[in-house]
C-alpha cells in the first residue's frame, strides 16, 4: 500500500465528485417537482379524458300550470377518426343517407385541428329519434363510431316564439369570455332562453375517465370521486297565459303589428305577441335549423323581430291620457274645463285637425279623443308662468311624461327592449335654431306624434299606471324559479308615476269608460263587463296610419290591462279596438261570444308596404 | 457469536441491507409499472412482476452461492473468468439472436442472458488483478512522446482490460449503452494513479464538442483563444512550453471544427437524442422528443409526495415508453414524489459512497481496486439513468441498479455487488 501511498487523498476527489451529482439530481428534481407545475397539468391533459353529461334545460310553463316548453332527446353521432377500423365506407354511407364524398369531407374536418385524430368530435348533430334508433341498431360495425345524447327544446305550441326566444350554438367569442361554455354547447340567443339562461341551463356533469397512451378509456379516475352529476336546470314559472297568447296570435294573424297584455297588480305580463311571428319549433336545432334561420332572417316582413319590444311607434291619442293627468297635477285643467275646437286647434288655423264633436269637458275630450283639447292641455302645461323659459316648461312636461316609462328601458326580463323616443329640447334647438321654437311649435306632441316614440310595451305600462292610480310594477314574463318561486327583488317593488293623485287619474277613468259607452270605442263594448280604453291613430309617414288601442278591464280592481297596434290599419276604433276588446273578453270570461267579429278579424289580412318595413330595420 | 468459520461471518451488514431494500423498491416499483387490474396477482409468471419475483429470488441464490465460495477463487480465477466472459461476448454474435438491432442475447427458450452485463464484474476482477501487481507510472519527468508512452505502457495495457470488450459490445453487438458504461473504470485508473491531465482532457474534448454542436464555431474558436492568452498572461505570466500551449490550442480548434462532421458520423436516433437534450433545432415533442418529454412529465406531476402507489397515471398507462426497465425512475418520480426520488437517490449514493469507505479499508490492493470498480460502474448506471429521465442527459439506455426489470441486469448486479461484500468479509485472510 505504501507504493502509492500518496493516492489515498483521491478518494476524497473521487466522493466529492459523486456527491456533487447527487446534489445536482436533487436540485434539478425539486425543480421540476415541486417549482415547476406545468408538468402537473400536463399529465393532466395526457392521462384524463373529461366526458361531459349535458343536464336537462329547465321547463317553462304558464300561468295556469300548462307546460309551453320541455326537452327532446336528440342525437349527436360522435366520430374518433383514430379508432376506425376496416370501415365498410358504402355501407355506412348509406346508412346516414350521405354520399362518400360528404363522408370524407367530414372525416376530414374530424381530423383537422382544432379537432384532434385520436379526440372524438360531432360527425352529424342532432338526429332525430327514429334516425338515432335506425341507425344504432346497426352502429356496432363501424368502430369509432358512437352516440352522443343530447337534448333539444319542445314546444307545445307554435305560439309565443318572440318571448321564449330560442336555443342554438354558443358562438366562438362567447365560449372563450366564459368558462362554462364549450365550443358546440348550446346557449339562449333570446327571450327568456336568453334571459334566464343562468337558470335554465343547469350544471353540467363531468365525469373524469382515464386514457391509455392510445386514448383508450381505462375507467373512471380515482373510481370517480372527481366526478360529478348533472344537475337539471331550474323550471320557470312564466307569467304568460298561453290560452290568452295563442288567442292574440290568432287576431293578429295576417297584421303587422303587436299585442301586450299585463295583469296590472302584479307587472305580470300575461300575452305578448308580435305579428308576423314563427313557429319556435323550426327553430330548435337539426339540419332544418340554419336554413329556417336564414330564411326567416331575410323574410321582408322581419318575422324575427319582436314588435312588442322593438318595435317604437308613435302613441297617438293614446297619448292624450298623460296630457291629462299631468294637466291636472299641475292644477291647469278640472273636470269642467273645456277648449275651443271647431274641428281643429284654433291658434294654428285648425291644426291639428279635429272632428267635429260640440264642446267637450275632461272626460268628454277622452272619450272623443278630441286634438284640439289636448293641443291646448300640452301649450298650457309648458307655457305656465312659473317657468321663466319654454326649456323649463318642456323639461317639465318631458321629465313628467318619463316617469310613466317612456323614453327609457323599462327593466324588463326578456332582453332587447328598445327605450322608445321622447324628444330633447336640444333636438329642437337643432331643428329650429336656439330659442327660435315655441310650445305650439311642437304641439303635435301633445296628440302623440312627431317625433315621440313608444314601444308597445310600454303604452301598456302606461295603462297599468293608471289602472292602479299611480304606480306599476316592472313588467315581467317569468312570476317564480325553480322550487322556491323566486324572482329578483325589482319585479316586487313598486314604481310611483310624478302623477299620483287618484281623483286626477278616475277623472281620467271616467272618460276612458266613457270611450267604451258612447265614444271612439263604442262598437266594442262588452257585455257585463266595464272596460276602459283610448283609441289612437298613429300618424305614419310611410303609408296608412297605424291602429292603436289601450285599455283596461274591469274598471274596479282591473285584471288586464292591453295594448294593441295593428301596422298600417287606420283609424283605431276599427282594429286594434275590436282586438283588445275581444281579448279582455276571452281572459275575463274565458269564451268570446262575439264570434262574427272574431271571425272577422282572424280572416282579414292587412298587408305593409316593405317601404315603411325597410325604415325600421334601419331604425 | 457467530463462528468465524461462517460463511457470513464479516460481511457488511449495512451494504446488505441497502442492497435489500433497492431490491424490494425495485420490485415494487416494476409491479406498479406494469400494474393492470385485470392482473393484480403477484404470483404471475407471464407479467413481468412475477418474472422479476422469480429473477429476485434468483438473484438471492447467486448471492448465497458467491458468500459461500472461498474469496481466494475470484482472486486466482479473475483472468479465466474474464476470458471466458469476453469470449461469450464476440460468440454472442454468433449464436445470439437479433433483438430490435442488436445482437447481444442467448435465448434458451423463453429465457435470456445477455453476456455483455456480466463481463463488468469480469473486467472488475481482471483489472484489479493486474493493477494490484502494477504501478501506474507517470511520465512527468520523461521526455520525448514515444518515451513518455513507452513509460506508460502499463495504464495503456490496463486501458485495454475494458476497451477492448466496449469496442466489442458497441461495434459487434450494437449495444451502446452497455458500452458506454465500461468508461467508468476511467475513474479506477484514476484512483490508481492515472494522470489527473487524461481526465481533464477528456472532459474538455466532451464540453468543446457539447458547445460545438450548440454555438457557432467562430464563436467559440475566439473564445478559445482568449481563453489561451489569458491563461498565459494572467496565470502563467511567462511563455514558457510556448509551443505546447499553441499545439493544444490547435489541436482545440480542429476539434471545435471536427465536431459537427463526428455529430453527423453519428446513428440518425443518436443525434436527435443529442438534439433533444441540447435543444438543437426544433424538437418534436410527439416524435423524437417524446421519450424525455413524457419522462418529465411523469416525474413533475408527482409534486412532494406522489400520486400514491399505484395511482400514477402517466406510467400506469403507458404514456412513458420502457417505464419498467430504463425509465423505472419515473414511476418513482410519480407515485413517490420528490420525497420518494430523493430517498431513491440518497440509498444509492449511500451505497456506492459505502462500497468505496470499505473499499479504502482493505489491506490488499486486489480487493480495494475491486471495490472501486463495482462503486464506479454502479455511479455510472445511476448518474445516466437518473440524469436522462430528468432530462440531463441524452438518453442511454441501461437499467437503474438492482430497480430496473431484467433477469440479466439484477443477477449481474449481485454478482458484481457480493463479489466485493465476500472480498470484504474475508480482508483479514487475503493477503496483499
Amino acid at each position: 500500500m505504501s507504493r502509492n501511498a500518496y493516492l489515498i487523498g483521491r478518494k476524497f476527489y473521487i466522493i466529492s465528485f459523486f456527491l456533487l451529482i447527487a446534489v445536482v439530481y436533487t436540485l434539478r428534481l425539486a425543480y421540476i417537482q415541486l417549482w415547476d407545475d406545468s408538468y402537473d397539468l400536463a399529465a393532466k391533459n395526457n392521462a384524463l379524458r373529461r366526458m361531459v353529461e349535458y343536464p336537462f334545460r329547465g321547463y317553462i310553463i304558464d300561468r295556469n300550470g300548462k307546460p309551453i316548453v320541455q326537452n327532446e332527446p336528440s342525437f349527436d353521432l360522435m366520430v374518433t377518426p383514430k379508432e376506425i377500423q376496416n370501415c365498410d365506407t358504402l355501407a355506412l354511407c348509406k346508412l346516414l343517407e350521405i354520399t362518400k364524398t360528404e363522408f370524407l369531407k367530414r372525416i376530414k374536418k374530424a381530423i383537422q385541428a382544432p379537432n384532434s385524430p385520436i379526440k372524438p368530435s360531432t360527425f352529424e348533430k342532432q338526429m332525430s329519434f327514429t334516425n338515432y334508433a335506425r341507425i344504432s341498431e346497426s352502429l356496432f360495425k363501424f368502430k369509432g363510431f358512437y352516440f352522443q345524447k343530447r337534448s333539444l327544446r319542445k314546444y307545445f305550441k307554435p305560439v309565443a316564439a318572440h318571448v321564449l326566444g330560442y336555443v342554438g350554438e354558443v358562438s366562438k367569442e362567447k365560449a372563450l369570455a366564459d368558462p362554462y361554455y364549450k365550443e358546440g354547447d348550446y346557449i339562449g340567443i333570446s327571450g327568456i332562453e336568453r334571459s334566464y339562461e343562468a337558470e335554465l341551463r343547469g350544471k353540467k356533469g363531468i365525469q373524469y375517465l382515464v386514457t391509455d397512451v392510445h386514448n383508450k378509456i381505462i375507467g373512471p379516475y380515482r373510481n370517480g370521486t372527481w366526478d360529478t352529476l348533472a344537475v337539471p336546470g331550474n323550471n320557470l314559472y312564466a307569467s304568460l297565459d298561453i290560452d290568452l297568447q295563442e288567442y292574440g296570435e290568432q287576431l293578429l294573424r295576417g297584421k303587422t303589428g303587436a299585442i301586450v297584455a299585463i295583469e296590472p297588480e302584479t307587472g305580470e305580463i300575461l300575452a305578448l305577441i308580435s305579428s308576423p311571428n314563427y313557429d319556435p319549433n323550426s327553430l330548435i336545432g337539426g339540419k332544418q335549423r340554419n336554413q329556417t334561420f336564414a330564411r326567416l332572417n331575410k323574410d321582408s316582413t322581419l318575422p324575427l323581430l319582436n314588435r312588442a319590444l322593438q318595435g317604437a311607434y308613435p302613441p297617438g291619442s293614446t297619448f292624450k291620457l298623460l296630457g291629462a293627468l299631468i294637466a291636472q297635477h299641475d292644477g291647469l285643467i278640472n273636470r269642467t274645463t273645456v277648449f275651443p275646437c271647431r274641428g281643429g286647434y284654433p291658434p294654428l288655423n285648425g291644426k291639428p285637425k279635429c272632428h267635429a264633436h260640440g264642446v267637450v269637458n275632461l272626460p268628454g275630450s277622452v272619450a272623443q279623443s278630441c286634438n284640439s283639447y289636448y293641443a291646448y292641455v300640452f301649450k298650457t302645461i309648458v307655457d305656465q308662468n312659473r317657468f321663466k323659459s319654454v326649456y323649463d316648461g318642456y323639461n317639465h312636461w318631458r321629465d313628467m311624461v318619463m316617469s310613466f316609462g317612456p323614453g327609457h328601458h323599462l327593466g324588463t326580463d326578456l332582453p332587447y327592449d328598445k327605450p322608445g323616443n321622447v324628444p330633447k329640447a336640444e333636438y329642437y334647438d337643432k331643428i329650429f335654431g336656439k330659442g327660435a321654437w315655441r310650445p305650439n311649435t311642437v304641439v303635435s306632441l301633445g296628440i302623440g306624434q312627431a317625433e315621440l316614440l313608444l314601444v308597445p310595451l310600454q303604452m301598456a305600462n302606461i295603462i297599468s299606471i293608471i289602472a292602479n292610480k299611480g304606480y306599476y310594477f316592472t313588467p315581467h314574463v317569468i312570476k317564480g324559479i325553480g322550487t322556491k318561486h323566486a324572482i329578483d327583488k325589482k319585479f316586487k317593488t313598486q314604481h310611483w308615476a310624478a302623477v299620483t293623485d287618484t281623483n286626477y287619474y278616475n277623472m281620467v277613468i271616467d272618460g276612458m269608460q266613457q270611450c267604451f259607452e258612447n265614444g271612439t270605442a263604442a262598437a266594442e263594448k262588452i257585455s257585463g263587463i266595464i272596460a276602459c280604453g283610448k283609441t289612437g291613430t298613429a300618424e305614419n309617414p310611410h303609408g296608412k296610419d297605424h291602429s292603436v288601442f289601450v285599455g283596461f278591464a274591469p274598471r274596479h280592481h282591473p285584471k288586464i290591462v292591453l295594448a294593441c297596434i295593428v301596422e298600417n290599419a287606420g283609424w283605431g276604433g276599427t282594429w286594434a279596438a275590436p282586438i283588445v276588446s275581444l281579448m279582455m273578453e276571452r281572459y275575463l270570461t274565458g269564451k268570446v261570444v262575439r264570434l262574427d267579429k272574431e271571425k272577422r278579424i282572424m280572416e282579414t289580412a292587412i298587408k305593409v308596404p316593405v317601404k315603411s318595413i325597410r325604415k325600421k330595420r334601419s331604425a | 457469536m457467530r463462528s468465524e468459520n461462517s460463511y457470513f461471518y464479516g460481511i457488511d451488514r449495512l451494504t446488505v441491507l441497502i442492497y435489500l431494500l433497492l431490491v424490494v423498491m425495485g420490485w415494487l416499483n416494476v409491479y406498479a409499472a406494469v400494474y393492470d387490474e385485470k392482473h393484480a396477482v403477484i404470483f404471475d409468471i407471464s407479467q413481468k412482476y412475477g418474472k422479476q419475483l422469480i429473477w429476485i429470488l434468483g438473484a438471492f441464490i447467486l448471492a448465497i452461492i458467491i458468500l459461500i465460495i472461498d474469496a481466494g477463487f475470484f482472486t486466482s480465477f479473475a483472468y479465466p473468468i474474464y476470458a471466458l466472459l469476453l469470449i461469450a461476448n464476440i460468440l454472442v454474435v454468433f449464436i445470439g439472436k437479433e433483438i430490435k438491432g442488436s445482437r447481444s442475447w442467448f435465448r434458451v427458450g423463453d429465457i435470456g442472458v445477455q453476456p455483455a452485463e456480466f463481463i463488468k464484474f469480469a473486467i472488475g476482477l481482471a483489472l484489479a488483478k493486474f493493477l494490484s501487481n502494477q504501478v501506474l507510472h507517470d511520465a512527468k519527468s520523461v521526455k520525448g512522446i514515444l518515451k513518455s508512452f513507452w513509460v506508460q505502457r502499463n495504464t495503456w495495457f490496463a486501458m485495454l482490460f475494458f476497451v477492448v470488450p466496449l469496442l466489442a459490445i458497441k461495434i459487434l453487438q450494437n449495444e451502446t449503452g452497455l458500452a458506454l458504461v465500461l468508461t467508468a473504470f476511467i475513474i479506477v485508473l484514476y484512483r490508481e494513479g492515472l494522470n489527473v491531465n487524461y481526465i481533464l482532457f477528456g472532459f474538455f474534448i466532451i464540453v468543446i464538442f457539447i458547445f460545438s454542436l450548440s454555438y457557432s464555431p467562430i464563436i467559440i474558436t475566439l473564445s478559445l483563444i482568449g481563453l489561451f492568452l489569458f491563461f498565459l498572461l494572467f496565470i502563467q505570466r511567462n511563455f514558457k512550453n510556448l509551443t505546447r500551449w499553441v499545439l493544444a490550442l490547435g489541436f482545440s480548434i480542429m476539434l471545435v471544427f471536427g465536431s459537427n462532421e463526428m455529430y453527423n458520423r453519428l446513428l440518425p436516433h443518436q443525434r436527435t437524442r443529442m438534439d433533444v437534450l441540447l435543444g438543437r433545432g426544433s424538437v418534436n415533442l410527439k416524435k423524437e422528443g417524446y421519450n424525455v418529454n413524457q419522462a418529465k412529465i411523469a416525474i413533475g406531476s408527482g409534486g412532494l409526495l406522489g400520486k400514491g402507489y399505484l395511482q400514477g397515471t402517466q406510467t400506469k398507462y403507458h404514456f412513458v415508453p420502457e417505464q419498467e426497465t430504463d425509465f423505472i425512475f419515473c414511476t418513482v418520480g410519480e407515485e413517490w414524489g420528490f420525497l420518494g426520488s430523493i430517498i431513491v437517490i440518497a440509498l444509492h449514493f449511500t451505497l456506492i459512497i459505502r462500497i468505496i469507505t470499505l473499499a479504502e479499508r482493505q489491506r490488499s490492493d486486489y480487493s480495494r481496486i475491486y471495490g472501486y470498480a463495482v462503486a464506479s460502474i454502479l455511479f455510472f448506471h445511476v448518474t445516466v439513468n437518473i440524469g436522462m429521465a430528468l432530462g440531463l442527459l441524452p438518453v442511454i439506455g441501461i437499467p437503474l441498479p438492482f430497480f430496473s426489470y431484467g433477469g440479466s441486469s439484477i443477477w449481474a448486479f449481485t454478482v458484481l455487488l457480493f463479489i466485493f461484500i465476500k472480498l470484504d468479509a474475508s480482508r483479514l485472510l487475503i493477503l496483499r
